[in-house]
């Protein structure tokens, strides 16, 4: 078990370290710069540009650039994010949690979703439901998140006013609040953008699941709980399902990257203030640090959810775990 | 069909008097058939049979794979997927109640309860996700009102009487961690937790290795002695049917072809078909000859012949044999064979099968 940790460690260092250096490249070689005389709206003196980029060692040649920055990295500084002026580190510090926070929960709700529907379809397999079900399925994975998050914050937000449509805590609530109404508050706020994520996902993770229950309820071991008289209920929620988890178990571990970091444009959309929307603005501010940052955070993150999809399907099916 | 025949007359088996026994039969099949919609056309897996066991008394039932034994079971178990049916008009009577009519929480009642069944594949039949402990203990609890504990308690009881050691160590393990005797007499707790009046055991031994055969054998005769219940042995061993059984049906394509006290079969099996198989297994006590194959295939449950099922492989076939289906014919003292032999023996001139005819026929 050790030694299958600290190989797994040392796989995702590497791929950590890959993950740093195309993204430092793509950044760099990319068309725009973050510094530029006279950009948008405002004039900025070249010579402000020249000191600018002479600050942040944009005048070095790019090999010098990335030795700096790698350097950098081992000691865990992050660098400096040129357009917010504050350590990228701190601006990870205050978007991360809320990225994890919606995350996880759009992780739960499309496990949740996912292996519902696919039970739902299984049992069902080739009736009309079944084929019903599955369109909706298809459906919610075909649309965009952002125009789906649209469609939610239009219907229960805009029309119905069941939820809050934007942010996460409502800033007109200025009475001092308590933990627990404070977390009330946030959850609202978390519904929405958090089911768009989870529709979609869970998209997914239903086709895997309904395939994974067929085969399941098609096994011999099925048949014969049926014949020592156990329950169709029993049957299919504990004799088949169990089984046929492992599946649905790594999807999720591998979407936990796509759900954390590629919600970018879920979080704008609902105004969400996480990793996603810091990684969008710094995209147009060729906020280089920052960008490359978010990068080794997705990096870390394809790893460990890896690792959590290997420790949950360990942990359902006892066949694959190690002695 | 219960079983008016004479008593006597037979030789006794190995499992003892193969008289009727009094009472009404425990299960009694009649007119049993299955179907399977395939592309193929329609495969009559199960073609009326007719098939009584008493309480108590170990019945074989034998053919080859694709005979539609295995079929059988599920069928009286009420356990026939689609895409198979079983026809309107089949009956299945277990202890005075028709189980094709019950409702399905009543069937579920009776299942792995009064009548239990060991399947087929020790390997596939438990639940490789869930310890065998649990497996067990929620048998008992599907049919008894007992705590959790009290299953669990009694689970590890019976792992011991399958003769499995360690069973508190065994009890929290997984199907793959135990070898293939142990699965089997795993199923075979599972089997028993409920105290089955009937056990159905559909080809017990055919995945084992041949010691551990034996083994699982001996238990099964000690449980059943103790338990004294009955049991339906379906197999293919000829051999394991002459040692355990009291009364044997044969079955091909579909169909009982014949009906005898094991040892009047064994003596002299009437059917061609039975020769046949008996023919097919090697013996010590024999000079070493060729051993005598049936000749031709199980034809397809998409297209039985016509007739006979077996007139195309039998060395007696004539006309009426290919145009005519035989019934089952009384076939000396409580036996019965489904062959228009067994009608021409009337005739001066019959033409008497026997075994050295069987393997002369080709």
């Amino acid at each position: 078990m050790l030694t299958y940790l600290l190989r797994r460690l040392a796989l995702a260092l590497a791929t950590t370290a890959a993950v740093v250096t195309i993204t430092f490249a793509l950044v760099h070689l990319a068309p725009g710069e973050p510094f530029v005389a006279g950009a948008e709206d405002r004039f900025v003196p070249p010579e402000t540009v020249a000191r600018l980029r002479e600050r942040f060692g944009l005048d070095r040649p790019l090999g010098v650039q990335f030795a700096r920055y790698a350097a950098n990295l081992a000691h865990g500084d992050l660098g400096e994010s040129f357009a917010r002026h504050r350590p990228v580190a701190a601006v990870l510090a205050e978007s991360l949690p809320n990225t994890l926070l919606l995350g996880a929960t759009a992780l739960v709700l499309s496990l949740l979703f996912g292996i519902g529907l696919g039970i739902a379809q299984a049992t069902r397999a080739g009736t009309w439901a079944d084929s019903a079900l599955g369109a909706l399925a298809l459906a919610c994975y075909s649309v965009p998140a952002f125009w789906l998050g649209l469609m939610l914050l239009l219907v229960f937000g805009e029309w119905l006013h069941w939820l809050p449509v934007s942010g996460m805590a409502d800033v007109t609530l200025r009475v001092p609040m308590d933990g627990l109404r404070h977390a009330l508050d946030v959850g609202r706020h978390l519904v929405l953008p958090a089911l768009t994520l989870a529709l979609v996902n869970g998209a997914a993770v239903a086709r895997f699941h309904r395939a994974a229950m067929i085969e399941a309820l098609g096994a011999d071991f099925v048949r014969a709980a049926r014949a020592r008289g156990l329950g169709e209920r029993r049957v299919v929620l504990r004799h088949a399902l169990r089984s046929a988890l492992a599946p649905a178990i790594t999807l999720a571990g591998l979407s936990v990257p796509a759900l954390l970091t590629g919600s970018v444009l879920v979080e704008s959309v609902f105004g969400w203030p996480g990793m996603g929307r810091v990684a969008y603005e710094a995209i147009f501010a060729r906020d280089y640090n920052v960008i490359t940052a978010v990068a080794v955070v997705a990096g870390v993150l394809v790893a460990v959810g890896n690792l959590l999809a290997d420790l949950g399907v360990a942990a359902a099916d006892p066949r694959v775990r190690r002695a | 069909m219960s079983d008016p025949r004479a008593p006597g007359g037979a030789p006794p088996s190995a499992a003892g008097e193969a008289g009727p026994l009094p009472g009404a039969p425990l299960l009694e099949i009649a007119d049993l058939r299955v179907a399977f919609a395939s592309e193929g056309g329609v495969a009559r897996a199960v073609d009326g049979v007719d098939l009584a066991v008493h309480g108590g008394e170990t019945v074989g039932l034998v053919g080859e794979s694709g005979c539609g034994k295995s079929v059988t079971a599920l069928a009286i178990l009420r356990l026939v997927e689609h895409p198979g049916l079983i026809a309107h008009g089949s009956r299945v009577r277990f202890e005075g109640r028709d189980l094709l009519a019950l409702a399905e929480r009543d069937i579920r009642a009776v299942r792995g309860n009064h009548l239990a069944l060991i399947p087929q594949e020790p390997a596939a039949a438990l639940n490789p996700v869930l310890t065998v402990g649990s497996q067990i203990a929620e048998v008992i609890r599907a049919h008894q009102h007992v705590t959790r504990a009290v299953a669990a308690w009694r689970a590890v009881e019976l792992l011991t009487s399958v003769g499995i050691p360690d069973a508190e160590k065994r009890a929290g393990q997984y199907a793959h961690q135990l070898s293939g005797g142990m699965r089997q007499r795993v199923l075979i707790a599972i089997a028993l937790a409920c105290g089955p009046h009937l056990l159905i055991a559909d080809e017990p031994t055919t995945a084992l290795d041949v010691t551990i055969q034996a083994e699982i054998l001996e238990l099964l005769d000690g449980l059943q002695r103790r338990l004294g219940m009955a049991v339906l042995l379906i197999t293919h061993n000829l051999a394991l049917v002459a040692e355990r059984t009291r009364r044997v049906y044969v079955m091909y394509a579909g169909q009982i072809v014949e009906e005898a006290p094991t040892g009047a079969l064994f003596a002299a099996p009437a059917h061609p078909y039975t020769q046949g198989l008996m023919a097919a297994v090697p013996r010590a006590d024999r000079p070493a000859e060729r051993l005598a194959a049936i000749p031709g295939q199980v034809p397809p449950a998409t297209a039985w012949p016509s007739g006979c099922r077996f007139h195309p492989r039998c060395p007696f076939a004539w006309e009426k044999c290919r145009e005519e289906m035989p019934p089952l014919l009384p076939a000396g003292e409580g036996r019965s064979a489904r062959c228009w032999l067994l009608a021409e023996r009337q005739g001066p001139d019959a033409k008497t099968p026997s075994p050295q005819g069987a393997s002369g026929g080709r």
